[in-house]
């Protein structure tokens, strides 16, 4: 099949849907390409290139009447008509908030896969290009800032003075914002980052930045949720967030807002007098700018300069401003999402709904409506619970424990070691102390182990517990006290139990020694 | 005085152990931790011999030093010579050998205290030796078994009795009657008939044990054999055997719980034997598609291009004596600038660090050798993984098929990589009798063969 991929008709798109490297995977997967003359020209990628790797550069007509178009942005009424019916239109749809465009597709009898609907979980990441685009808009973000930011990101000392280092603040911390945290922190940047669900400040610190938590632990619960995205926030969380951020806003120089919730109004979390309490100088980046943006005054696609000197900057097309580097990691996510559809890699296209991610994606077939898709639960917190059960097939999200019976099970332990000690001699709770104590001691110390000398772990340990050879020879020597057949047969025993507890001793440790001979640095 | 003194050369001796055992957490340090020991059992070794001999006869004398000497010989004789993929064996019969003492121990302080009747505390030192025999038996049988089907002396599979359950589970209500009754009488009787029923207890336990579930089994065992020796102490009333017991005890403990955690399972299950034997259903009809085969010189020519790669080795490199020509790979590469390291699984092998200890032994430095969760984010930039006998821990099942038997096992995640270079012998399935659907895979390629063999064919061809 003919897979073709046309000029993006978008005012001011630069990205196209195929690279010269993706061509040849594409086909490489059996299928025919025919790429628009001049496709590539604004992402640096020129008509020869693609040729060299195997497409035929047609007309605009030939590419949009293939059986199989990729696209970046979602077609124009136009473009639509250019569409044959049966076709199938791969591209960013945003169907959750444009039902007119899902409607003329469906219409127009195409089968319409917007790959802004691929379901996030692990198996659909290599296909997921909001968060390929959003990690490359989150990175521009930085870049754009530092470009309108009068001074350096990193702190230096120089013979001229002492340059401290900007402090830039991201909010929300998903695939954009830990771009963002990464690129400001590799400029030198002091970072600070937030985010409604607390889970994420591993993330946030993993990168470098320090994750300022809204001090509401119980919404913790409420916030991880199900499909993978932030959720909105209830008022008092809202409150006091809204807090957190007015006392970092006269303190930060940078400030880079990224919290979008897919299918509604970017929720406002930095309000005019905010940016009015802002260092003069101070840049501000709204990557929600496009729907509606986080911060009071940006003007989607648009640079303004407030009264105090603070620069909003609303571009929607951040991840187009590295058009190259986009236009490749879209196109892999496109040869990702072929490889899935084409099993026999013989150039046939097959949808098999019975697979979520294609049938997420789906939005019309053939006339017929299919978004939204039926529900999926994507969240970790069904897997982990199935991991906990073991081995089962099928299996039940497992009930918490009741709190009462692990109490229950310890006062029944304390009950009877209670009455055991009761009725023990003094000398046994003695050794029964030393008992206890090496236990813990034994775990703790055990826990430090490097996994690599496991093995010499328990050799030592093998040769250490040959120790009850001091039992045998205890015995031996009182043997002859003893006399009689029980004295033969207490030497016997002794004789034997020493003898297999010395070979442990002596094997043990020379073992252990030979091993650990071998262990090097390189 | 001499008691004193006996005393504090015994808790010298326990600190001494506990220093051992901290000096084996880092390599740096392992060589030290292992000369304490040695150190402290000397010392413990001193005072139990001053303690029992002072007032003994030269008959005495000669019996400890000859048991000690047979004894050193033996140990030091298979020390020497044993092969490092032979180290669970070895492991396994040093266990069997601390519970067989242990039950000689135990009957032997019966046999010596019989007559003391009516003594406070009796019922206690009586539970005290019950116990220690229990334990020591279980054990003895235990590593038998598991030495047994390590040196595939018996064969691996699990076994099935019916109703094995419940079995065990007579066998230990037994075994309390029997304690009833020992505590009551006072009798030699029932002590060997539960020490008989624990026996077959002890190897019905681990025979209904799979080869896989190995590592859990053999630290387990290590722990039976350090309660055993605790349990010892109790009824000699020897602190320095009761310290060293529980430091092994839990130590043992502590590394079935790791290894348990690396494969997905609770310890119970492992102990109960018998992998997916609850009636879970293997979907073996769904159709992966095709694999594709390679051969030594395509492979050689992969790694000549890449600029990193990762080896996840398996029991299989080791059943294969692979790990020298693995090292030989290892180090060519290295030479030509080729970034090599090692991703090694939890329970990879039979025992605990088992693949560590064979690469150390074909001298592959430990610092490039990497545990799971260290090399797992470095697979999407990886260019070849080489995958030499390995199986289950390399499944991508385990972490996408919710319904896959090793569905949220923690394994290595080597389909991320570019390449991936599957050395097997066939297409048969792994351990867990799961399909490995990595084989299938688009950047997967097979190399069928003796891992040995192949990867000095690979050399060669480099």
């Amino acid at each position: 099949m003919q897979i073709g991929v046309p000029r993006e008709t978008r005012a001011r798109e630069t990205r196209v849907a195929a690279t010269p490297k993706t061509v040849e995977q594409l086909v490489g997967l059996g299928y025919d390409v025919a790429v628009e003359s001049g496709a590539g020209e604004r992402a640096s990628f020129s008509d020869e290139a693609y040729a060299a790797a195997g497409a035929r550069v047609v007309t605009a007509e030939e590419a949009w009447g293939s059986p199989i178009v990729h696209q970046v942005n979602a077609p124009s009424d136009e473009d639509i008509a250019r569409l044959r019916p049966g076709t199938v239109l791969v591209s960013l749809m945003a169907p959750a908030i444009s039902p007119d465009l899902v409607e003329r597709l469906r219409a127009a009898g195409v089968t319409a896969m917007a790959m802004d609907a691929v379901p996030r979980i692990s198996r659909a990441q290599s296909l997921d290009v909001l968060s390929s685009m959003a990690n490359i808009a989150g990175y521009r973000a930085v870049v754009e800032a530092a470009h309108e930011f009068g001074s350096f990101f990193t702190g230096q000392v120089t013979a001229a003075g002492k340059v401290p280092p900007a402090k830039v603040l991201v909010a929300g911390a998903g695939v954009a914002g830990l771009a963002a945290i990464g690129t400001a922190r590799s400029l030198g940047a002091i970072v600070r980052a937030t985010d409604a669900r607390a889970e994420v400040a591993e993330q946030v610190e993993s990168m470098g930045a320090d994750f300022l938590a809204v001090q509401m632990p119980e919404v913790d619960a409420a916030a991880a949720s199900s499909d993978g995205y932030a959720k909105e926030m209830g008022e008092e969380y809202n409150r006091r967030a809204a807090e957190l951020y007015a006392a970092q806003a006269p303190d930060v120089d940078i400030i880079v807002t990224t919290a979008l919730i897919p299918g509604r109004p970017a929720p406002r979390l930095i309000t005019g007098e905010m940016v009015a309490s802002m260092k003069p100088g101070s840049v501000i980046v709204d990557m929600a700018a496009a729907n509606g943006g986080n911060v009071e005054g940006a003007v989607a696609d648009e640079m303004v300069v407030t009264d105090n000197g603070v620069t909003i900057i609303g571009y929607t097309d951040l991840a187009a401003r590295l058009p190259t580097q986009a236009s490749q990691l879209y196109g892999t996510n496109l040869v990702n999402l072929m490889k899935l559809l084409t099993p026999g890699k013989d150039g046939e296209l097959v949808l098999d709904f019975d697979d979520v991610v294609q049938r997420n994606m789906t939005v019309a077939r053939d006339g017929e409506l299919l978004w939204p898709p039926p529900a999926i639960q994507v969240s970790a917190a069904a897997p982990v619970a199935q991991t906990a059960s073991g081995t089962k097939v099928v299996k039940e999200p497992e009930p918490p424990k009741d709190p009462r019976r692990r109490y229950a099970g310890m006062a029944i332990g304390a009950v009877v070691f209670g009455a055991v000690a009761a009725v023990s001699p003094p000398s046994f709770l003695g050794h029964f102390t030393v008992f206890a104590l090496a236990v813990v001691i034994g775990y703790y110390v055990i826990g430090n182990v490097h996994h690599a000398l496991h093995t010499p772990l328990m050799s030592v340990t093998n040769a250490i517990s040959g120790i009850i050879v001091v039992g045998a020879l205890l015995q031996l020597g009182s043997a002859g006290s003893v006399g009689g057949t029980k004295g033969v047969v207490i030497m016997v025993l002794g004789f034997v139990a020493a003898l297999l507890a010395s070979i442990n001793i002596f094997g043990g440790f020379t073992v252990t020694r030979r091993m650990l001979t071998m262990f090097r640095k390189g | 005085m001499d008691t004193a003194l006996i005393q504090a050369a015994y808790i010298v001796a326990a600190l001494l152990f506990i220093m051992s055992l901290a000096g084996l957490s880092k390599h740096e340090t392992a060589r030290d931790g292992n000369v304490l020991g040695m150190v402290g059992m000397g010392i413990a070794l001193v005072a139990t011999l001053w303690l029992s001999l002072r007032d003994a006869a030269w008959s005495a004398w000669l019996l400890i030093a000859v048991a000690m000497v047979i004894g050193a010989a033996i140990g030091i004789a298979r020390a020497r010579k044993v092969e490092m993929t032979g180290m669970p064996e070895l492991i396994a019969m040093l266990h069997s050998f601390v519970g067989a003492a242990a039950v000689l121990v135990g009957i032997n302080t019966f046999v010596a205290t019989s007559d003391l009747v009516g003594v406070e505390g009796e019922a206690v030192h009586l539970v005290e030796i019950f116990l220690g025999v229990f334990i020591g038996a279980v054990t003895f049988t235990g590593s038998i078994v598991a030495f047994l089907k390590l040196s595939a002396r018996i064969s691996s599979k699990p076994l099935m009795l019916p109703a094995r359950h419940w079995l065990n589970l007579a066998a230990l209500v037994v075994s309390a009657g029997l304690l009833v009754w020992f505590v009551a009488a006072h009798s030699i009787v029932p002590l060997l008939v539960m020490t008989a029923i624990a026996l077959a207890f002890g190897w019905h336990l681990v025979a209904s044990i799979g080869g896989g579930d190995m590592p859990v089994v053999v630290s387990m065992l290590n722990s039976y054999s350090g309660w055993a020796a605790a349990a010892a102490g109790f009824m000699l009333g020897n602190d320095l055997l009761i310290v060293t017991g529980a430091l092994v005890g839990s130590s043992g403990a502590y590394l079935s719980y790791i290894m348990c955690k690396a494969m997905n399972r609770s310890f119970v299950s492992v102990i109960a034997g018998g992998f997916g034997s609850d009636g879970a259903v293997f979907d073996s009809d769904v159709d992966y598609g095709d694999h594709r085969e390679t051969n030594a010189s395509e492979v050689a020519d992969l790694l000549k291009n890449a600029s990193s790669v990762v080896i996840t080795p398996g029991y299989g490199m080791a059943v294969a004596q692979a790990q020298y020509p693995v090292a030989e790979l290892t180090a060519k590469l290295r030479e030509r600038g080729v970034d090599v390291r090692f991703g090694i699984h939890p329970v990879a092998g039979r025992l605990p660090g088992h693949m560590n200890v064979l690469l150390a032994e074909a001298r592959v430095p430990y610092d490039i050798v990497l545990e799971m969760d260290e090399v797992n984010d470095d697979f999407p930039d990886t260019d070849v993984v080489l995958v030499i006998g390995a199986n289950d821990t390399v499944n991508p099942a385990a972490a996408e098929d919710p319904t896959s038997p090793i569905a949220g096992m923690p394994v290595l995640q080597v389909w991320n990589a570019k390449d991936v270079v599957v050395f097997k012998r066939s297409m048969n399935a792994g351990y867990a009798g799961v399909q490995n659907p990595l084989f299938f895979r688009d950047n997967s390629a097979m190399l069928f063969g003796d891992a040995k063999e192949r990867v000095e064919d690979i050399i060669k061809a480099l």
